[in-house]
């Protein structure tokens, strides 16, 4: 299947694009948009997913995946394809900060398990949870390709390596 | 190396001729070696996804996908070299990891392409004990049952939708264990060709809801049957079961429904075994119906239509009715001294009859659309009306043509018009002469100043090399239908481009071929002074009327005053079904076999007659028409009714149109003054994709889904504010001597000072024509 919509599928057409989102917002994607040919606007779906997400303190929605489609002109099933295919997309409420685990191979081989431990005992939450505060949730992450600093972590854009229970507190200590 | 070039490649030592850009497996499958797959499909693109159909290519270090491999000079194939077969082998082991091993349990089981394909390729045991995953499943819709957890994730359901069906509705959501086909909202799917991913699924996850459970494959005898609601004439596999029919497939013709039908086409069966199927022949005695045997219901038939004047007999005749039944009835009219015959029921202007042509077509071959440049569709919901024809004037814009419209709602389509031009039905004929004028061609007096919108119409014609306007369902309903011909006629002279008719029923062009027209005779012959048609069948009311598979509260232009006309006179109704209409004012009821019940043939509307055998057993004691008509001919003492078969009639007629080539060459037409004005409200009408005939709407399951219509009757927020509706939710429509109450739906398609209310929907009974003015108060 060809990767453009049009015009090999009929897109219904927003046509109050200026209701969508901020313009803040808006002028984000527009810039990923910008990068692409004409008519090739559904290449930004990724980033405006991420933009989208962030601005929405960290998941998406259905009505946030909707408007992305919108905003694009992309099918809403091919928005919720690329939405669901990728980890980085959160569809459920994380913490305010999103500590992504690895237990790949690398890591567990050099003690993730004694890492997620510390965490499991710090937060009082396994993967997939929340803090009641809302600060922090815990996911667990394949190989995000740092595996000569394993065990890892990242939490937002940052990568944390090298990892031990005592290095993990000084991390957390030091989050907002 | 250009395409027209070819080479040879050899396949399991077989010399093969191959041209360069086709796939190894398009080759295997012309020379027919099999190639297992369950993904790749001819009409689909290539995913390359299930790696079934893997093989084994001298010098390429391991084995390649024969759907994504492209030929090359010289190459060297084997498929089932040792490589080939561990390879396949692998690919079936792995298929079978999630794939549950309950076939006696699924519809699919005994036609099921992985079952087949693990016969033929995969192993006898599995070493798979790890637990299979399991996936909910979704309701899309009355049409198509799913099981998820049985996909195999091949995607060509998602791949049609995007590609064929103009819709991305099935989607493949997350990744690796946790991909699904699906929705991800759940919601019905609302595409007119939605039943094809049925046969396309190689597994059981989507299989046919109404027919689910009901019968094993190797229970079903297969036969060839002939799609009975529109004038493409899809070719069908019709699968019967002791003389029943259980459910519909499509047959592939590539000049035809390439290898699609659509859902109206696979679904409509269920209108066979509807409750209201007249099974007896029924006379009216004292006022009251009763059930009688056929020799005194023939005999009363024949009495009523020799005691009846021969001038004042009317024949009205279904445009799905064979080629054999229009023939038959023509004769019996025409022997009787009538010339009253019409089959053009839903026509809203007979004033063109004397420039008719002949033999009226769609000026094209159906896969010619695929190549126009350039399609005009005038007054056509194309989509909804014609779904195959519409498939390939997609595909022809999906290839770079322009298709535009003129239209009297923003019709849904599968594609975005390049010309949308929407406007009120009195204004139809202005916005077609304003491309007329643009073209310098003749707008019979309308006085009309081209737009840009106009200019851009007839340019896009023009510049065509092969293009068409195509006078579309809606246009055939207009009251001024003579005039959107004439001028649609002249617009496609001057552009150089075919003009294209769509046909109201199966079998347009085998009624114009047997004469079921009032000025016309079989084989084209005119006839003067011309009998009465269907409109003026109401002016002028008659005393006996014989009407063959119509419901006349349903299938006419003028439903109200049809009715009224009919009821007054004596009635002899031959048909399928029963309506409580008929069932109060008919006089004689025959019981006739519908679709899949008789053999005939239809006509279809490029002009090809493809005949069919009956393969259902009808129910009661209904009879084929052809038979009854024939008998009637008999009882009523005229020769040359003595025909053994319907092939018999099939062949005279055939004989007799032997000189009758299809022409859509359009006579100077005398009356020009448009008949619509405008009012304070027009109606807009149309006949909805499955309210077309006795079957579609009797057919539960396309009753419910999206594309049925409902009650409703539908405006635009500008009307509802005009209307003061608030709160309200009905309104009354008042046309002629009817008037109904109708719950609103609020749809911005439609344009301003009209209301949507297609025939043939519940509440239009009371009412008048498609098109015209309407009185309008909120209720």
């Amino acid at each position: 299947m060809s990767m453009r919509s049009q015009p090999m599928v009929r897109v219904e057409k927003c046509e109050h694009k200026e209701a969508l989102f901020t313009p803040e917002v808006r002028a984000e994607i527009d810039a990923w948009v910008a990068k692409y040919p004409e008519r090739w606007q559904q290449s930004a779906c990724m980033p405006a997913l991420t933009i989208v997400q962030d601005m929405n303190g960290g998941h998406l929605t259905r009505e946030l995946m909707d408007q992305v489609a919108d905003y694009l002109d992309m099918p809403p099933i091919s928005v919720y394809e690329v939405a669901t295919f990728y980890s980085m997309y959160e569809h459920r409420p994380v913490g305010r900060h999103k500590i992504c685990l690895c237990t790949n191979v690398s890591c567990m081989i050099n003690g993730s398990d004694g890492i997620l431990e510390h965490l499991s005992n710090r937060l009082g939450i396994g993967f997939g949870q929340v803090t009641s505060d809302g600060k922090f949730s815990l996911k667990e992450v394949e190989c995000l390709a740092a595996c000569g600093g394993a065990p890892m972590m990242q939490i937002g854009h940052n990568y944390y390596e090298n990892l031990t229970p005592e290095l993990v507190d000084q991390i957390l200590d030091g989050l907002e | 190396m250009t395409e027209d070039q070819t080479f040879t490649i050899e396949v399991d030592g077989q010399q093969l001729e191959a041209r360069p850009g086709q796939m190894l497996i398009e080759v295997t499958d012309a020379a027919g070696i099999n190639v297992p797959r369950f993904c790749y499909h001819k009409h689909l693109s290539v995913a390359a996804n299930c790696r079934m159909c893997l093989v084994e290519v001298e010098k390429a270090p391991k084995p390649l996908p024969a759907c994504a491999t492209p030929v090359m000079n010289g190459m060297k194939v084997f498929t089932r070299s040792p490589l080939a077969r561990e390879a396949q082998k692998g690919t079936m082991e792995f298929l079978l990891i999630n794939h549950p091993l309950d076939c006696p349990i699924c519809d699919q089981g005994g036609e099921c392409e992985l079952q087949d394909v693990a016969m033929g390729y995969g192993g006898d045991i599995s070493r798979f004990t790890e637990r299979k995953r399991v996936v909910r499943d979704e309701d899309i819709g009355s049409l198509i049952a799913t099981d998820m957890t049985r996909c195999i994730h091949c995607t060509r359901c998602v791949r049609f939708g995007g590609e064929i069906a103009g819709l991305r509705e099935l989607g493949a959501t997350g990744r690796g264990e946790h991909l699904r086909i699906g929705l991800y909202i759940e919601h019905a799917v609302a595409s007119e060709l939605s039943g094809n991913v049925i046969d396309l699924c190689p597994v059981g996850a989507l299989t046919a809801k109404p027919s689910a459970y009901q019968a094993r494959s190797w229970e079903l005898s297969e036969y060839d049957g002939v799609a009975p609601h529109d004038g493409l004439g899809s070719n069908l596999h019709l699968h019967v079961r002791r003389n029943r029919l259980m459910r519909v497939v499509p047959r592939e013709n590539e000049d035809v429904n390439q290898t699609w039908i659509s859902d109206r086409d696979r679904f409509s069966y269920q209108g066979l075994y509807s409750d209201d199927r007249l099974q007896r022949p029924m006379l009216r005695e004292n006022g009251k119906l009763r059930e009688a045997d056929w020799q005194e219901a023939l005999m009363a038939a024949a009495r009523a239509l020799k005691d009846a004047s021969g001038a004042r007999i009317g024949a009205l005749i279904s445009p799905s009715a064979t080629l054999e039944e229009h023939y038959l009835a023509t004769r019996l009219l025409r022997a009787l001294g009538s010339n009253n015959i019409d089959h053009r029921l839903r026509q809203g202007d007979f004033r063109g009859d004397a420039a008719d042509p002949a033999l009226p077509w769609l000026g094209q071959r159906i896969a010619d659309f695929s190549n126009n440049q350039a399609t005009l569709l005038v007054g056509s919901w194309l989509r909804k009306d014609q779904p195959m024809l519409n498939h390939r004037v997609r595909q022809s814009q999906i290839d770079g043509a322009l298709v535009m419209a003129i239209n009297p709602v923003a019709y849904d389509f599968n594609y975005e018009l390049d010309v949308d031009i929407v406007c009120i039905p009195s204004a139809m004929t202005k916005e077609l002469a304003g491309v007329a004028a643009a073209l310098g061609v003749d707008t019979l007096g309308i006085e009309a100043v081209p737009d840009p919108a106009h200019h851009g119409i007839a340019d896009s014609l023009k510049s065509a090399a092969q293009g068409t306007v195509l006078l579309g369902n809606a246009a055939t309903m207009h009251p001024d239908f003579s005039l959107l011909r004439a001028l649609a006629s002249g617009i496609a002279a001057a552009a150089g481009v075919t003009l294209g008719f769509v046909g109201s029923g199966s079998n347009d062009c085998g009624a114009w071929m047997a004469g079921a027209v009032p000025h016309r005779d079989t084989g084209g012959k005119a006839i003067a002074p011309p009998g009465l048609d269907a409109a003026a069948m109401l002016e002028q009311p008659l005393d006996l009327y014989l009407t063959f598979g119509v419901e006349p509260e349903m299938d006419v232009a003028e439903p109200a005053r049809m009715a009224a006309a009919l009821g007054a006179a004596q009635l002899l109704a031959i048909g399928s079904h029963t309506s409580p209409w008929l069932l109060e004012h008919a006089d004689i009821l025959l019981p006739a076999a519908a679709y899949a019940e008789t053999s005939g043939t239809f006509v279809n509307i490029e002009g090809n007659a493809q005949s069919f055998r009956g393969v259902a057993a009808p129910p009661g004691e209904t009879r084929p028409g052809w038979k009854i008509l024939r008998v009637l001919g008999n009882l009523v003492g005229l020769d040359g009714f003595d025909y053994a078969e319907s092939t018999e009639v099939r062949d005279e007629v055939l004989a007799a149109c032997a000189d009758l080539a299809p022409d859509n060459r359009i006579g100077d037409l005398q009356d020009r003054k448009p008949k619509s004005a405008p009012g304070e409200w027009e109606r807009v009408g149309g006949v909805p994709i499955y309210a077309v005939d006795a079957l579609s709407r009797r057919a539960h399951a396309l009753q419910l889904t999206p594309d049925a219509w409902g009650g409703e009757l539908r405006l635009n927020t500008a009307a509802a504010a005009a209307l003061d509706l608030g709160e309200a939710a009905a309104v009354r429509v008042a046309q002629g001597e009817g008037s109904a109450e109708f719950e609103v739906r609020i749809d911005d398609a439609v344009p301003d000072g009209c209301i949507w209310l297609p025939t043939a929907v519940p509440g239009s009974e009371a009412l008048g024509a498609a098109f015209g003015p309407v009185a309008v108060e909120k209720a």
